[in-house]
């Protein structure tokens, strides 16, 4: 475990949901590489273009990840410190192959192994840049399959304040895009089409929950805009063929309004409750500039202002970086995992 | 047995859940089918309640995740087949290792998925829109003891 001197280089390891990621962070900052297969040539080599579920399609790929990312880190097994793993939340037989394969070369190379929670992570990606965080700090988590608040004490500190009780912001961003006939990812395609629509064409219900709620609700919002297109029943045709292209820019801004107007103010309601300095935003939905400029302006309107930290775009979505940056933090905290490490499927 | 009930509201849809996940013994799956927005998430909410496998509000959708898992009275395995491209997915996602005798395996989106679910004698149930908020929930083949 002596460095002599040299920076504290992580190994993070990312298979949770459809990406296979390998990454090296040194001093959990300064980023030496990111492998995400799905964005590299390694996808053309091993795999289709839509996301596979399977697990196979990790275990096909993680070796080449993980030998691409410590390639174009320039550092071979003597100069990783540690081995960091994302084990939960997710899809079980998903974790496995990532656990898996970060017990292997725990073992293998004498290094420790450090267990990371996936939406802990997705906070990481907001703090890299930061030396130092003005607490309190309250975070929102957004992705396709995920929709949480946190407390956030520290990097290693996260007390969960709200989550979805149904559909993720992300999930409901894919099918209002489906629903529109919009490519998918939805994300990138809703905030493209919605750029040309009006955001106050149609009143699309705010699902708040209760005035004290810090919890979220997606799927009404959801059904609304179905019901626009085909009907309260359903019976009706689908309108969506013969709207033209404002009208469907219409209907993507406005429910991207909605959707966004409950993110920015349950986040503002739990700011406010902690007396937040600092607002955290990660996950992929985080890359919506829309959300970013409508959190950015709540935090400025408050009194004292709130400082707003948001991932870089590229580390918005699933990725190791934030694995093996968050691995860094609980190294310096002593915070090993042993080799009885099993993924969890909630966390 | 089958069974044809509607629901008024998305809180009675939860309440039909949770009727069918008190009658739950383990061992059973269940298929669920029907469009978005017709409720499938909401029954499930129900069924894992009933099942005291998780509260309503642990359930959410497995959408991206595919896969939920709760544990309580019974295990509680809750499949989105939604985003999945091929039976080969299904199978490898280890359904055979979700069904054990204390286990209740629940599909959405089962029809995608059906050739695989065809060799158990699982439990179908379809939803339909009848309306803003009405709902026709459709029970079929569902055990003796599951009397609705």
């Amino acid at each position: 475990m002596e460095t002599e001197g040299r920076p504290i280089n992580v190994l993070g390891i990312e298979t949770s949901c459809d990406e296979t990621a390998a990454a090296v962070v040194a001093e959990g900052r300064e980023v030496k590489s990111s492998v995400v297969a799905s964005q590299t040539k390694l996808h053309e080599k091993y795999g289709g273009v839509v996301p596979e579920v399977a697990s196979r399609a990790h275990i096909e790929k993680i070796y080449p990840v993980v030998s691409e990312a410590m390639e174009r880190a320039g550092v071979g097994e003597r100069e990783i410190d540690a081995v960091a793993v994302a084990n939960q939340p997710g899809l079980t037989i998903a974790l496995v192959v990532g656990v898996t394969a970060a017990k292997a070369l725990s073992l293998m190379w004498g290094k420790p192994l450090i267990a990371i929670n996936h939406l802990h992570a997705h906070l990481q990606s907001a703090m890299l840049a930061e030396e130092r965080l003005e607490l309190p700090a309250v975070a929102l988590i957004v992705s396709g399959g995920h929709t949480c608040l946190y407390d956030c004490e520290s990097p290693l500190e996260l007390e969960l304040m709200g989550r979805t009780i149904d559909d993720a912001a992300g999930e409901a961003f894919d099918k209002v895009a489906m629903i529109l006939g919009l490519a998918y990812p939805g994300g990138p395609s809703i905030e493209m089409a919605a750029a040309k629509g009006d955001p106050k064409a149609i009143d699309f219900a705010r699902t708040m929950l209760g005035r004290d709620s810090l919890d979220f609700s997606f799927s009404g919002l959801k059904t609304a805009v179905l019901y626009y297109c085909r009907g309260q029943d359903m019976k009706g045709e689908d309108r969506v063929a013969s709207m033209s292209e404002q009208e469907i820019a219409d209907v993507a801004a406005s429910f991207q309004a909605a959707a966004i107007d409950v993110l920015v103010r349950k986040t503002e309601r739990a700011a406010g409750r902690i007396g937040a300095r600092t607002v955290l935003l990660g996950g992929g939905v985080a890359a919506n500039s829309v959300l970013r400029d409508r959190l950015r302006e709540m935090c400025d309107s408050a009194e004292p202002a709130r400082r707003l930290l948001v991932a870089p775009k590229q580390y918005c979505t699933d990725n190791a970086v934030m694995v093996a940056s968050l691995g860094y933090f609980k190294y310096k905290a002593g915070l090993f995992a042993d080799l009885t490490l099993e993924p969890k499927a909630s966390g | 047995m089958d069974v044809e009930i509607t629901s008024e509201s998305p809180e009675q849809t939860i309440y039909i859940g949770r009727r069918i996940g008190q009658k739950l013994r383990g061992g059973e799956i269940i298929g669920i089918c029907g469009p978005l927005g017709s409720g499938k998430t909401h029954l499930i909410k129900g069924i894992a309640a009933g099942a005291r496998a998780g509260a309503p509000s642990d359930v959410n959708s497995p959408t991206f995740v595919i896969v939920n898992e709760y544990k309580g009275r019974l295990d509680l395995y809750h499949i989105d087949a939604y985003r999945l491209n091929s039976i080969a997915e299904f199978e490898m996602l280890g359904f055979d290792d979700f069904c054990y005798p204390e286990s209740v395996v629940v599909i959405e989106w089962a029809d995608k998925v059906e050739s695989a679910l065809r060799s158990t004698d699982y439990m179908r149930i379809g939803m339909e829109h009848a309306g803003a908020t009405i709902r026709r929930i459709h029970v079929r083949n569902a055990p003796k003891y599951v009397d609705l």
